[in-house]
């Protein structure tokens, strides 16, 4: 499989098999896209001899194995063989705000707003030690609702997981994700010393932010978290960080956002679509997906524009590291929900990942509840279900170009749109392909720009 | 070749099999939705 598209002007071919890619010229463009599209390359307005030399250099490629090259095996994926090594705590199902976007019903999850106890959350450590093998790196992500309602939890959670690195030498990475209004010096000082990443959440301009992002009493929360925020990253140094946004229908002139967030000195941005049902309010949907991609070239410009005048800075989602990428395994399996990766609720129980959390059909056990062995046992019918959803068994994966970019997307997000674990929303893999190919394109035709 | 330059050698089957699991969970990277994979490093060839 192959895959043609223009970038800035420039015709790029990517052998999705192997991920190498080609610069071509115009009339092998058209020659190799009419090929993709099963088209007749003799209707092409070119001479015979032109289209024989490009077809012999194809042909030269495919035996190098860098221009449709066939697809690897398949990685062996067993869930009751995987380890744990990264865990979502959901220390806090409550917010301060009450964002009108917000997965997790503004912080109940279906459940109620509760904050989680300590000894939750060292059960939920002690499983995720127990049951990480082998594996020396492990991560725990604070979340919430939001995490900060739950600070002194948080600081214990730290704690006790630095005696666990020590008695069975382990190394956690703690991170935190966070909407920053309750950030203080205390809480700044803290997480820069001891959060491996913190993520805050921002939605790009005051009134883009304000509109949705609003206090119980229906406050915006923008002038509160900004400063903050700002004095968290000033602090952190070269610490790893992400400002992160949310755009939606009503502001798919979003590169105005990140141009916001950019102008108020940060430099590590992710800006993302909502992910709703196309009938509710604020929707990304076929109704408006194209008109965000579109925007998404905006966006490009001014990314290029900005480190052509020395201000250079990272949008997540433009960045591929095609050098030291991930290997096929970890291609193959994505986020790992469900196998790898796992989120405890503040009652203890265990699901897949942080958006399935209070959706009882993906309930896999409870760290308070072990047998007698002191083991958690976890529903492994549920875990083998993901760890079979993977690019290679999904249908609609295994025939796309950008399989191996994205790894199948969100499960969740497949769920919630789609009803199925296994079929990716239409949108989100629109809007997907598109960041791929500008993330492409950046990281091989950078040395001109 | 006079068409067809390559531009990036091919990073895909890298690790075929071999998968040591110690790089970060994608979701966990730097936000909670519309990861890509694609955009982590693996934390042996990165170091």
């Amino acid at each position: 499989m192959i895959h043609a598209f223009e970038y800035r002007g420039t015709y790029l071919v990517l052998d999705v098999e192997s991920g190498a890619v080609h610069e071509v010229d115009k009339p092998s463009y058209d020659v190799i896209s009419a090929v993709e599209r099963g088209n007749a390359v003799n209707a092409l307005p070119y001479s015979h001899s032109l289209i024989q030399e490009i077809m012999d250099e194809i042909e030269e490629l495919r035996k190098e194995g860098v221009f449709d090259s066939p697809a690897p095996k398949a990685p062996y994926a067993d869930a009751s063989f995987s380890p744990i090594k990264s865990m979502c705590l959901n220390v806090a199902h409550d917010c301060n705000l009450r964002c009108a976007y917000c997965f997790a019903e503004t912080g109940e999850f279906h459940g109620g707003r509760m904050l989680m106890p300590i000894e939750t959350a060292k059960a939920a450590l002690d499983m995720l030690v127990q049951r990480s093998g082998t594996r020396y790196h492990l991560e725990v992500d604070l979340f919430g609702g939001e995490p900060l309602m739950n600070w002194e939890v948080v600081k214990g959670i730290v704690a006790y997981g630095r005696e666990l690195e020590q008695k069975h030498n382990k190394h956690i990475n703690f991170t935190i994700t966070t909407n920053g209004l309750a950030l203080d010096d205390e809480k700044i000082d803290y997480i820069n010393r001891e959060m491996f990443n913190v993520v805050i959440s921002i939605d790009g301009r005051r009134e883009v932010h304000d509109a949705l992002r609003v206090t119980p009493n229906r406050k915006g929360s923008y002038d509160t978290i900004v400063p903050k925020a700002q004095k968290l990253v000033s602090l952190r140094g070269d610490g790893e960080h992400y400002i992160r946004g949310t755009y939606t229908a009503d502001n798919l002139d979003f590169t105005e956002d990140v141009k916001a967030l950019h102008e108020l000195g940060f430099e590590q941005i992710s800006i993302e679509p909502v992910v709703l049902k196309p009938d509710e309010p604020h929707a990304i949907n076929d109704s408006n997906v194209d008109r965000a991609i579109e925007e998404y070239d905006t966006l490009l410009d001014y990314v290029l524009d900005q480190k052509k005048e020395g201000k250079p800075f990272n949008f997540f989602h433009f960045h591929v590291d095609l050098d030291n990428a991930p290997c096929l395994a970890k291609r193959a399996l994505g986020c790992g929900a469900g196998v790898e990766y796992v989120a405890v609720a503040p009652n203890g129980e265990v699901y897949p990942c942080h958006q399935f959390v209070g959706d009882k059909d993906f309930l896999l056990g409870n760290v308070l509840e072990k047998d007698e062995n002191g083991d958690v046992p976890l529903r492994e019918d549920i875990r083998q279900r993901f760890a079979s959803c993977n690019i290679f068994t999904k249908e609609k994966c295994s025939k796309c170009w950008a399989k191996y970019f994205c790894s199948g997307g969100c499960a969740a997000n497949a769920h919630k749109l789609n009803g199925s674990i296994t079929e990716p929303p239409d949108v989100s893999c629109k809007l997907l392909k598109k960041r791929t190919e500008i993330a492409i394109g950046m990281a091989t035709v950078k040395e001109r720009e | 070749m006079k068409h067809i330059k390559n531009i990036q050698k091919p990073c895909i089957r890298k690790g075929e099999n071999t998968a040591c699991g110690e790089c970060q969970a994608s979701c966990q990277s730097a936000c909670k939705t519309s990861c890509t994979v694609a955009n982590q490093k693996c934390v042996k060839t990165a170091k």
